[in-house]
């Protein structure tokens, strides 16, 4: 897109457009992954109508954005964390942390509105603090965000240990407002507000600034510095966003469920990693987009939802088809990577 | 005086030396003999410690070649699971023979797994961190089809033996623990193993150029990371004599990283410190029983945990020591610059 155009009459003569290799569609190999989950996506979705009935009713496809909205924020902020080649392991934490905070102060009877902006500031707080210990202190993500997952649940578990209503009349409102779509088929306010998220998340690293910067410290944070890109900064700001996702996501579970439990949100970080992966997001860094990561949920959801509609399936099924579908994909990405290079 | 304080382990020692003086005071048998054998607080770490620090083992080799395991505490589940549901079955449980048949039918099992891992990083050329968290997500869900989504009770008196059992008067936890650290200790650092290992991490292309089988290197250490996986597994099951397949191992991954990271084992490899990763384990599974006993609500547990891990972690970090302490003691960095 960007390189220099090298003048025709210098040299050789540009390719003939003739070219009957050139004519041949082949989709970018950066697009590969995202292709496949897609293709994967609407074959199981086919399959799925094909063996259960009621499967096509579209409120199945709606539901699967509302059942997995909270995954859905939160592998929104862990895509911008893996693209600059991080990880952050805190974000279940923080959901917990946010649930059973925002279920206390609520039964303490402070306004909703202050309590969102709090707990909301609280999570990019969280985010912020890691992100400099990672930048300033050169302490390996991995590490510091392990230190952040005990602190948030720490945290959580020392307000409250048990699991705390939530009898606010304005969560209580939100949680029972049905947004018509169509004919019979309606959604929850968090199901717009995570699509939303992705939308917003997909435009900021499309055409901002801050999203180049992203992918470029993911593909080499050493060349980023020597080309002058603000590494702190951007470093700093994608765990802040992960931590500001994973309180949304903790916001969007205490209005689902209307309680807050610090033991909510265990072990959703490797779901959010898993949902990355399956949906071509690399974990070296680099390389990857929102909607893969919007993919890569859908899928696990519909997972999900199929062996609902199966009925005699054991749940653990899920977990060791979410295994083989993750080995699928990374070895998909390796074969298309070592094909690049 | 300052070589000492300069040592890597210096902190992390002091800090167990002071947990277990904490513990002195604080427990009313700190170690004591009863029925012939060992008792009190002391032995409990001992015997506790025992899963964590056969994982934390296993992992310090891992990490030595610049790889991670995620997949431990699946392991472990799994071995369990295989383990309770093979004893269950017998019609003698008490039959030393079949059990310590089926315990090696279960360690089997974990370095199988322990390869698959090993395949994934040394042959596929896959991400270690992705990798192994293929088998952390699907293992736990292939042990709980295992035991059928139930826990397995067994009732048999030589496989509890290997987590309470007493043996010349210590825990035969602890002792298996311990035989696993002397092996790999004399392994590593007795022949050239503990070099290879820390070639590979250093730079695996380097070391296959200058001759060194890495791949095989990397695929070893993660069959002996999940084989020492299994092996807790195995002590853990046998201590609460049932397989629990959603919380057995729950979360051991963190914790022993953070028991090798203590150790002064960097994650990025290259080396490695056998002593230390013993260290750290001890000095979590120390922290978990002393919190207990000075008597921190059990609600504040975690967040006191977490309060010495953050303190622990800067503490490691040279750019956080030097701008913390630096400029309290400017002369000893001044010194370090000038060339021997």
């Amino acid at each position: 897109m960007t390189t220099i155009d090298v003048t025709p009459e210098a040299g050789k003569k540009p390719e003939s457009p003739t070219n009957p290799r050139r004519r041949v569609y082949r989709p970018n190999t950066k697009y590969i992954p995202i292709l496949v989950t897609l293709g994967l996506l609407v074959l199981m979705y086919g399959g799925g109508v094909a063996n259960y009935e009621n499967f096509s009713d579209p409120s199945v496809v709606v539901n699967l954005f509302r059942d997995n909205a909270v995954l859905m924020v939160v592998a929104v902020g862990m895509t911008f964390v893996i693209l600059t080649g991080g990880i952050d392991l805190s974000v279940g934490a923080v959901i917990s942390l946010t649930t059973t905070l925002t279920a206390t102060l609520l039964q303490g009877g402070w306004p909703p509105m202050v309590v969102l902006v709090l707990v909301l500031l609280l999570g990019s707080l969280i985010g912020a603090g890691q992100g400099a210990v990672i930048h300033y202190f050169k302490v390996e993500p991995f590490i510091a965000t392990l230190a952040g997952l005990f602190l948030a649940r720490g945290l959580a578990l020392f307000i409250n240990q048990s699991s705390i209503p939530i009898r606010d009349e304005t969560w209580k409102a939100i949680s029972e407002y049905r947004i018509p779509l169509a004919d019979g088929v309606v959604t929850k306010p968090i199901a717009i507000v995570a699509v939303a998220v992705v939308l917003i998340a997909a435009a900021v690293l499309a055409w901002t600034r801050f999203g180049r910067n992203v992918y470029a410290i993911g593909g080499n944070a050493d060349s980023a510095l020597l080309m002058g890109l603000p590494v702190g900064r951007t470093r700093i700001g994608v765990y802040t966003i992960s931590g500001f996702c994973a309180a949304l996501g903790g916001v969007l579970f205490s209005i689902n469920s209307t309680s807050g439990w610090a033991l909510q949100g265990n072990g959703l970080e490797l779901d959010a990693i898993a949902a990355c992966v399956i949906g071509g997001v690399l974990l070296t860094g680099g390389s990857g987009y929102v909607l893969g990561t919007l993919l890569g949920v859908l899928v696990t959801g519909l997972i999900q939802t199929i062996i609902i509609f199966q009925g005699d399936l054991n749940a653990a099924w899920t977990r060791i088809i979410v295994g083989v579908l993750l080995f699928a994909f990374i070895v998909m990405q390796r074969l298309v990577t070592r094909k690049v290079k | 005086m300052t070589s000492i304080l300069k040592n890597r382990l210096f902190w992390p020692s002091a800090i167990l030396v002071a947990l277990l003086v904490v513990n002195v005071f604080t427990s009313n048998q700190f170690i004591t003999v009863q029925d012939g054998h060992l008792f009190g607080t002391l032995i409990d770490i001992l015997r506790g410690s025992a899963p964590l620090l056969l994982v934390a083992l296993g992992m310090t080799l891992v990490i030595a070649t610049g790889g991670i395991d995620l997949s431990v505490g699946s392991v472990m589940a799994i071995s369990g699971a295989v383990a309770c549901l093979l004893i269950s079955d017998l019609g003698n449980q008490n039959s030393v023979g079949s059990v310590l048949l089926i315990i090696g039918v279960a360690i089997l099992a974990s370095l199988a797994l322990g390869l698959w891992n090993g395949m994934l990083v040394a042959v596929i050329g896959i991400q270690p961190i992705i990798a192994t968290l293929i088998l952390m997500v699907a293992g736990r869900g292939v042990a709980q089809l295992i035991t059928d989504g139930q826990i397995i009770n067994v009732q048999s008196g030589p496989y509890a033996t290997i987590a309470t059992g007493f043996f010349l008067a210590l825990p035969v936890a602890f002792l298996i623990a311990t035989a696993a650290v002397v092996l790999i200790t004399l392994l590593t650092r007795r022949t050239a193993l503990g070099l290879l290992l820390e070639s590979v991490g250093g730079s695996p292309t380097a070391s296959r150029l200058a001759g060194i089988g890495a791949r095989r290197i990397t695929i070893m250490v993660y069959v002996v990371c999940g084989g020492f996986a299994g092996l807790a597994g195995l002590i853990y099951s046998a201590n609460i004599k049932s397989a629990d397949s959603i919380s057995a191992g729950n979360l051991i991954e963190l914790d022993a990283i953070l028991a090798v990271v203590i150790g002064g084992t960097a994650l990025i490899g290259g080396r490695f410190s056998i002593a230390g990763t013993v260290i750290g384990a001890l000095l979590i599974q120390t922290l978990t029983v002393t919190v207990v006993a000075v008597g921190v609500p059990s609600k504040a547990t975690l967040l006191f945990k977490a309060v010495v891990v953050v303190a622990l972690c800067l503490s490691q970090s040279p750019i956080f020591r030097e701008k913390v302490f630096g400029r309290l003691k400017p002369r000893p960095a001044v010194r370090a610059e000038v060339p021997a």
